[in-house]
């Protein structure tokens, strides 16, 4: 018996050690490359190696996929593997009721149920109190140890191979194909045959388990079907990826060197880790001894003609401030990647949040706008990351591009672009000049406020910049009022008409004209999309535009608000980018705040659409 | 504009700007012998870049008609690092002082210095914050009454030399604004010297610490409180050249040569290579005013090595990436591993 399913989510659980995150990832790969639409998160302690059995040692590692797509990893899971009681214990309250568990009943013994807190004695599995679920009880190290006795691997290599096993249960029950997985285990341990051969042997006989065992035979299989994708070549990206890729891809396409100074920071550091091994692209990362040192090693290495960028995540970038500001009165271009986490101070570092739009907007002394736009989903972290590096190339000047933990961490399936879809980016460099030549005027600028980019070694560009305020045109230090007054308002209007180039807002889903618009920005668009979606089946009527330029807005944005009769703006905050369209547009728009370190999931926001269509 | 077939003179090196420093100032003699160097060792001007953090002496971007960045407090060296990291071709001198580099940018000057990227870093010390109008700073003498310590300074002055031997410097030198052909000739080997130079300049306020370093310039005193440091050479002072110093174990000692059991070959040799006794060297950090036995303050180059420079080895990691050919954006956008959806 196989029934059908447009879109299941999973979890893996287990102890920080148990290989949760490999697992969930070998699943996820096999489910993108069978066709269905998926979207993966990791959720795992911030301690390295929290003691094992307790419930802060969990990892969890959390799946989406469809037959549909699939924005998110899931508000509840349909099905938990818990590789131990306090796995179980961690995560029981986000399971669907009616949901599959499957339990390894070998990490149910009386160490583990003190350890997790059920206590010995009080297994979870034999109190009743499991009866709203379907489990599947799996006593996997013994089952594991069996299949691979005559391996002659030690007992300890053999029961590393117990996620392997749990792969081939579930691999059973969704009908998928084992063949990716063990393509994959060959190519990974080519060196270690014995090795490879027995988590071979484990998914073989995992899967074997789930056919051959009375208890799944009896329940049934299930299936989705691959997804209806857009024809291409695809590849599984995560958001920090994603940001690396982008940031990579616009210097190939600009023709410039790629320079990221960076300091490592919590979520963030991929983008640097995954930079540094992207030496055969001519990338050339720069780990700073702080995240000052981060940013202002790229402000060197752009006024030296590199794309540079610096990412890091909210205390790094409270401490950059003082650099954005040189950076954006030198006028040159700098991108900065940052990956928002729960805040103040060290705040959740771990948890994503959405507060750092007022520091992007507002953190820095003097007037100093800078181009901000945010990242909507992980392959958008790309898209995102490029445009930060074209509106800095073509503007000098520095952009926030922000993403955010969940984004980060966060993966998906991403159709690889061809570059030539790819946006032109055109550095405005300017040009050697000879000794009879009038002098050269580094703060000249073109219709835009935009100067040129004047690269040290060309000759006859000799020219001193710093944070002192310049004459306009000759960058002569200059303490004229009225000067300073006149550049003030040039760079300004520069990073105003930004405007001319970013798109319209276009409404994602739901009517042009109508009663509410879920106006949204940044890591809420999956399920802002979904909530907004399923209101619209349910009969409302209600729309979704989600804003990727937070500053300048697009120009279109008062129209488009002005279209309906409220407008409902989930943030991640307790309340940022309202401020912003309050202010600029004198509005009254609804908020909607989750400050707990965690996304919003699409039920929250469908309720909250409903709540407000009725009183209207 | 250079003429490349010319050498320049240190008056290509002057920009349009006129130096905005005090009268009397130590800085206006830097900067000229700073110029003539990079006149005498061919630099061209395009292919210069002085990179400056904040403070009296970090107006010196300004004044040299090459490329310049001005930049924020105590950070010139990570604008340095980033620019050079990315363009290692270009000659890239720092000027920052004791305020600049130790205090508000320590954190940099350790990391720059033991990181060890070609850059020339001359270090204006005048003992003071002078464009903030006269603080202490964190190489003022204990004792010293300013603005912001008006019963006298508590803090324990910090030692440039031994700090920078500490963090790894491979070229450590101190000079005085006095000492104009000296300087130059120290500033010409540190642009030599392929890795992180730090030349230290004892350099004169006269508005807010005139005087700081008179014990040391003073044409009376100078022969006992200084000895300048020559490779292979004694470490022989005195107005006599009659002094000497010689280790007695670790421990250095002065001793008197008209003494007829000592002899001059039992002196000190110096030898800018030799680590364990630049160390010693560094030591030598005793103030003449405050007792009668003193070891003079050295001058000149105290320690040098041959290391591996950063830009260089980062630029062999992306060369050996690279040997089998530079990665296509296309190969890029791809990654390791695609599935092809029909």
């Amino acid at each position: 018996m196989v029934t059908s399913k447009t879109s299941v989510s999973v979890l893996f659980a287990g102890d920080s050690g148990d290989g949760m995150q490999l697992t969930g990832t070998q699943f996820a790969n096999t489910v993108a490359v069978y066709g269905s639409d998926l979207n993966t998160f990791p959720n795992f302690p911030s301690e390295i190696r929290a003691p094992a059995g307790t419930i802060s040692g969990v990892s969890g590692f959390q799946l989406q996929f469809g037959s549909e797509s699939v924005y998110t990893p899931g508000a509840k899971f349909d099905v938990m593997i818990a590789m131990n009681a306090a796995a179980l214990k961690a995560n029981l309250k986000n399971l669907h009721h009616g949901g599959i568990i499957i339990a390894n009943t070998d990490g149910f013994d009386a160490k583990n149920l003190n350890l997790s807190g059920y206590g010995e004695g009080n297994s979870p599995l034999e109190d009743g109190s499991l009866s709203d679920y379907t489990v599947f009880e799996v006593p996997v190290i013994s089952l594991v140890r069996k299949a691979l006795a005559d391996t002659g691997l030690s007992t300890k290599n053999i029961d590393r191979c117990k996620n392997m096993f749990v792969l081939g249960i579930l691999y059973w029950l969704y009908s998928l194909p084992i063949e990716t997985t063990i393509e994959t285990l060959k190519s990974k341990f080519k060196n270690k045959q014995d090795v490879a051969d027995a988590n071979i042997k484990a998914v073989q006989a995992g899967y074997n388990f789930g056919d051959e065992t009375e208890m799944f035979s009896q329940h049934g299989r299930y299936e989705v079907g691959p997804a209806e994708k857009k024809p291409g070549v695809y590849r599984r990206v995560t958001g920090n990826e994603a940001s690396a890729i982008g940031l990579t891809a616009a210097a190939k396409k600009a023709g410039l060197e790629l320079f990221l100074g960076s300091y490592p920071i919590t979520p963030a550091s991929e983008i640097l880790q995954t930079l540094s091994g992207l030496k055969k692209w001519g990338v050339k990362t720069f780990q700073a001894e702080d995240e000052l040192a981060g940013v202002l090693t790229s402000i060197g290495a752009s006024y030296g003609g590199a794309l540079a960028a610096t990412n890091t995540s909210g205390p790094g970038l409270a401490l950059k401030a003082e650099a954005l500001g040189l950076a954006m009165i030198l006028e040159i271009p700098l991108v900065v990647v940052n990956v928002q986490r729960g805040g103040p101070s060290t705040g959740l570092p771990t948890k994503p949040e959405q507060s750092d739009l007022f520091i992007s907007m507002f953190g820095r002394h003097g007037d100093s706008p800078v181009p901000v736009i945010a990242a909507t989903s992980p392959v958008d972290c790309f898209y995102a990351a490029y445009e930060a590096a074209k509106i800095a190339v073509e503007y000098m000047t520095p952009v926030i591009c922000l993403t955010d933990g969940y984004l980060a961490l966060s993966s998906e399936p991403m159709l690889v672009p061809s570059p030539e879809e790819l946006a032109s980016i055109t550095p405005k460099f300017a040009k050697e000049r000879k000794q009879d030549d009038p002098p050269y005027l580094p703060y000249k600028r073109d219709e835009r406020n935009v100067r040129d980019w004047a690269i040290p070694g060309t000759p006859g560009l000799e020219h001193r910049i710093g944070g002192l305020e310049k004459q306009h045109e000759t960058g002569h230090v200059s303490h004229d009022p009225l000067n300073h007054e006149l550049m003030t308002k040039l760079r300004c209007e520069k990073v105003e008409r930004v405007a001319d180039i970013i798109p319209d807002l276009a409404i994602d889903n739901g009517p042009e004209k109508g009663d509410l618009l879920v106006l949204g920005w940044g890591s809420t668009y999956g399920a802002i999309k979904i909530a907004v979606e399923e209101a619209i089946k349910g009969g409302c009527n209600v729309a979704h535009a989600h804003l990727r330029h937070i500053h300048p807005f697009p120009k279109n944005l008062g129209e488009v608000l002005g279209n309906y009769k409220k407008v409902l703006m989930p943030e991640n905050n307790s309340g940022q980018l309202i401020h912003l369209i309050r202010d600029k547009f004198q509005i009254e728009p609804i908020g909607f705040s989750k400050v707990q370190g965690l996304p919003f999931n699409e039920m929250e926001i469908e309720a909250k659409i409903t709540d407000i269509l009725k009183e209207l | 504009m250079t003429d490349t077939l010319s050498k320049l003179t240190a008056k290509d090196f002057t920009s349009d700007q006129t130096p905005k420093w005090c009268p009397g100032c130590g800085d206006h003699a830097v900067l000229q012998q700073l110029k003539s160097a990079m006149a005498e060792l061919g630099l061209k001007t395009e292919e210069v870049v002085v990179v400056s953090g904040i403070g009296c002496s970090s107006r010196l971007p300004y004044y040299i008609s090459t490329y310049g960045v001005h930049g924020i407090h105590g950070r010139a060296l990570p604008v340095a690092s980033g620019l050079k990291t990315a363009r290692p071709e270009l000659s890239v001198w720092v000027g920052t002082g004791d305020g600049d580099a130790l205090s508000i940018g320590g954190n940099h000057y350790i990391h720059a210095v033991r990181r060890n990227l070609d850059l020339n870093v001359i270090l204006f010390n005048n003992e003071i914050y002078g464009l903030t109008k006269g603080q202490y700073s964190p190489t003022s003498k204990v004792g010293l009454k300013t603005v912001t310590s008006p019963n006298g300074v508590i803090d324990y002055p910090m030692n440039t030399i031994a700090l920078t031997l500490g963090s790894g410097g491979t070229f450590v030198a101190r000079v005085m604004d006095r000492d104009g052909k000296f300087m130059r000739d120290v500033f010409k080997r540190a642009a030599e010297h392929k890795g992180t130079s730090v030349v230290e300049i004892y350099q004169n306020c006269p508005i807010y610490n005139d005087g700081a370093f008179d014990v040391f310039t003073d044409r009376e005193r100078k022969p006992d409180t200084t000895i300048y440091l020559e490779q292979d050479k004694p470490l022989i002072f005195g107005a006599n050249k009659d002094k000497g110093i010689k280790l007695d174990g670790f421990t250095p000692i002065v001793v008197d040569l008209n003494d007829p059991s000592v002899s001059k070959d039992d002196l000190w040799i110096h030898d800018e290579k030799d680590m364990v006794k630049a160390n010693i060297l560094a030591r030598f950090y005793d103030d003449p005013d405050a007792s009668e036995d003193f070891l003079p303050r050295p001058f000149g180059i105290f320690y040098v090595e041959d290391r591996f420079v950063y830009e260089e080895a980062l630029d062999k990691q992306i060369e050996a990436a690279q040997a089998k050919g530079e990665g296509t954006l296309e190969e890029l956008l791809a990654g390791n591993s695609t599935w092809t959806i029909k």
